[in-house]
């Protein structure tokens, strides 16, 4: 009896343990990292219930400054300390080179779901045959435009930087004229950063001149095209921008715009659903279009950004990390993020979607914007990207303030890449 | 003789004792200054990057200064020595110590002065005076960032309701306001520190020598600049060597108040670019290894200039 009564005790404790243990392994609470540009933390919040309802997880949100570059020199020290605090890192685009050494590859994992997003998108996060991050969301610029103050000075939509230019100044001074004081003509993002070299590198390649490096290394930032879009573009602040914008990121512009103080705006499609919230000024007010051409140049240019999810190869908690990541690059939570933030899919069927065209209207015009955006240098320049970009960017906007002239500038930018470069990226 | 053994074994004894009462501090430091300092020098004599801290290979003096002969049989010069965006990140770090060290010395001395007359509600005002420097640097950079903005900014706002402004000013965002903008900041920031140091260096002054002067009938600004001045000197002197390691190695302020641009980039700035942002940790290592040779030179030189002056003044 006693023996008996040992062993049922013995058992119970047995399970007891086992019991706890096995809950400790199935329940994990995981950590995801990412930049809080306007309300991604409560846009997360709605996203990941369905899987923390399904899973029995949790995940709390790390939010970071809204600077990608302020983000990646965060997540390159975590990484570099093997952090394991951390289980998945929100990455952007242009980081897959970078950071691919230190997450896991996810090839095997996606193997069902890599083939439903567009193939350009899985192939830049893509680094020696290793799938480092998947993506979650894609992202192309457009320029956001006041209908109603358009139409009420009978102005057109512009199709060329040159129109845009003269149409904002006319806007802006009539609209000055009659007392609105705070009006600008443009805003955009033009402080020195990682933003900057996104606007930038539209002004040239739509102007035709080039794409900095070229996919097969060549510097070609040295032009007459670039240096004409960026003496135009070095117009601005000041006459129809705030000299303010040379210090400006996305939700300073955005701060702005919604405020009802821009006649246009260069943003992410982030700021579409935010503009139209019950708060905004400017509430159906606006509409989107394509970015402008310029210098005679017929083909607009949106540079490619986008966020994807990565597993840190220190996380504790991989198989979870692993089943959130494959949630969050699903269709099902692509789909929501889609309905509540106006993130553009990378899921080539929800462009077709009958709920996401009757809710985010834009979305389904965004497919051919998106399909001819121009990615940033980062696939050549690999771990260099980060500083060809800051010398890129820093160019830019001495180039904006007036310190040298877009000849001397891009003369300049040229030869430091080339020593940057030295025999081979 | 007897007796002088047992008093130099007593030293011994009190030595040692002393030794065990330091020890813990001197681990202390030594792991959390001595050590870090020592690799990130080791780091810059190496080819080290962030992404294998343990790969590094030693490559001797090439981060700071190598010499390079292409095919052609023309000779460059490459390292941060001769590399231009680093020596332009010193001359605004210098330019920005200096100013602002000397007018945090000028206001903080001034306020001091102030706060040392007897009148009602001093300690009130004494600790009113230190709430600049009791935020954190991050906080009062971004409020000052939302007060300076060029659209909704109440500095503008005022500066423009009052008539001295047609426009508001981009102050961060504009290459020549920049750094003013910085200075204003870090100047109201940091002069409550400064007022605070010298006020405890006025109290140590004597009150006699004062009385003495006034029954001489001698003139207040003849007291300041005779007795006031040299006997508050030392005091004076820590505090500005204290600001001066302060404002060399500025960081914070600057990386969040201004854009990222070679108008405000300190040494600080660009060597944590370099360590982190860029692939060039080594490269890094070496700014850091020059930032600190830097700070102690300017210490070396400032304590050698003071006591030079001090022993000039002991002879009159």
């Amino acid at each position: 009896m006693k023996s008996l009564k040992l062993i049922s005790i013995r058992s119970f404790l047995a399970t007891l343990i086992l019991s706890i243990g096995g809950s400790m392994a199935s329940a994990a609470e995981l950590k995801y990292v990412s930049g809080a540009v306007g309300n991604a933390i409560e846009v997360f919040q709605t996203l990941v219930k369905p899987w923390e309802e399904a899973t029995g997880h949790t995940v709390t949100l790390v939010p970071m400054p809204a600077s990608t570059t302020d983000q990646f020199g965060q997540y390159r020290l975590w990484l570099a300390a093997g952090n394991a605090d951390i289980d998945l890192y929100q990455t952007d685009v242009i980081w897959a080179p970078q950071l691919a050494d230190q997450f896991i590859d996810l090839t095997e994992h996606a193997q069902d779901l890599s083939p439903l997003h567009f193939p350009s998108i899985i192939e830049s996060q893509t680094v020696d045959g290793k799938l480092v991050a998947l993506p979650i969301f894609t992202d192309a610029p457009a320029l956001y435009y006041r209908k109603d103050l358009l139409e009420k000075h009978g102005q057109p939509v512009p199709s060329t930087w040159e129109q845009l230019t003269e149409v904002a100044q006319i806007v802006q001074d009539a609209e000055r004229s009659e007392g609105n004081d705070d009006i600008w003509g443009f805003v955009w993002q033009g402080n020195a950063y990682e933003g900057l070299t996104c606007d930038a590198l539209e002004w040239v390649k739509s102007f035709g001149g080039g794409q900095i490096v070229e996919p097969d290394g060549t510097i070609s930032i040295n032009n007459p095209q670039a240096i004409a879009a960026l003496e135009l573009a070095s117009t601005w602040p000041g006459t129809i921008s705030p000299p303010g914008v040379l210090a400006y990121q996305e939700e300073e512009a955005r701060g702005v715009w919604q405020t009802g103080n821009a006649v246009f705006m260069r943003n992410w499609p982030y700021a579409y659903s935010l503009g139209n919230g019950d708060d905004s000024a400017v509430k159906g007010l606006f509409e989107v279009t394509t970015l402008p051409t310029g210098g005679g140049h017929d083909t607009s240019a949106a540079t490619l950004g986008g966020w994807n999810v990565a597993v840190s190869k220190y996380s504790e908690n991989q198989e979870a990390a692993i089943s959130l990541a494959r949630y969050l690059a699903g269709p099902e939570a692509q789909k929501t993020r889609t309905l509540v933030a106006s993130n553009l899919p990378t899921i080539i069927s929800l462009y077709e979607d009958a709920d996401i065209a009757r809710e985010q209207p834009i979305i389904p015009r965004w497919k051919d914007v998106f399909l001819q955006a121009v990615p940033r240098p980062s696939a050549p320049t690999k771990v260099k990207y980060n500083e060809v970009s800051a010398k890129f960017w820093s160019a830019v906007h001495n180039t904006l303030s007036g310190d040298g002239s877009a000849a001397e500038n891009l003369e300049l930018l040229e030869f430091e890449l080339e020593e940057l470069k030295g025999s081979g990226w | 003789m007897f007796n002088f053994s047992k008093e130099l074994d007593l030293e011994a004894q009190r030595r040692r004792a002393a030794f065990y009462f330091l020890a813990p501090m001197i681990i202390a430091l030594f792991c959390v200054a001595a050590w870090p300092l020592l690799r990130t020098i080791y780091f810059s004599f190496t080819d080290t990057s962030l992404t294998n801290l343990y790969g590094g290979e030693w490559i001797g003096f090439d981060n700071y200064l190598q010499r390079r002969e292409l095919s052609s049989g023309r000779v460059i010069w490459r390292g941060t020595l001769v590399d231009p965006a680093w020596w332009n990140a010193v001359w605004n770090t210098v330019r920005f110590s200096v100013i602002s060290v000397f007018f945090e010395t000028v206001f903080g001395l001034g306020i001091a002065l102030v706060l040392n007359a007897e009148f009602r509600g001093r300690g009130w005002v004494r600790a009113a005076i230190l709430i600049p420097w009791a935020i954190p640097t991050i906080v009062s950079a971004k409020m000052w960032a939302w007060m300076l903005n060029d659209q909704f900014g109440i500095i503008n706002d005022i500066l423009v309701r009052i008539g001295i402004l047609e426009r508001g000013i981009a102050w961060t965002a504009s290459i020549d306001t920049a750094m003013t903008a910085v200075l204003i900041v870090d100047i109201w920031k940091t002069t409550p520190f400064m007022a605070l140091l010298c006020l405890a260096g006025l109290q140590m002054i004597p009150r006699d020598i004062y009385e003495a002067a006034k029954i001489d009938g001698v003139h207040p600004l003849k007291v300041f600049w005779k007795i006031t001045l040299p006997l508050v000197r030392p005091a004076l002197m820590v505090a500005v060597i204290f600001r001066m390691l302060d404002a060399l190695r500025i960081f914070d302020l600057i990386y969040v108040l201004t854009p990222n641009s070679k108008a405000t980039k300190t040494m600080s700035v660009i060597s944590r670019e370099n360590l982190i942002d860029f692939d060039k940790f080594a490269y890094g290592s070496a700014q850091s290894t020059l930032l600190f040779a830097i700070i102690a030179i300017f210490v070396s030189l400032y304590i050698w200039l003071g006591k030079v002056n001090l022993s000039g003044e002991g002879n009159q």
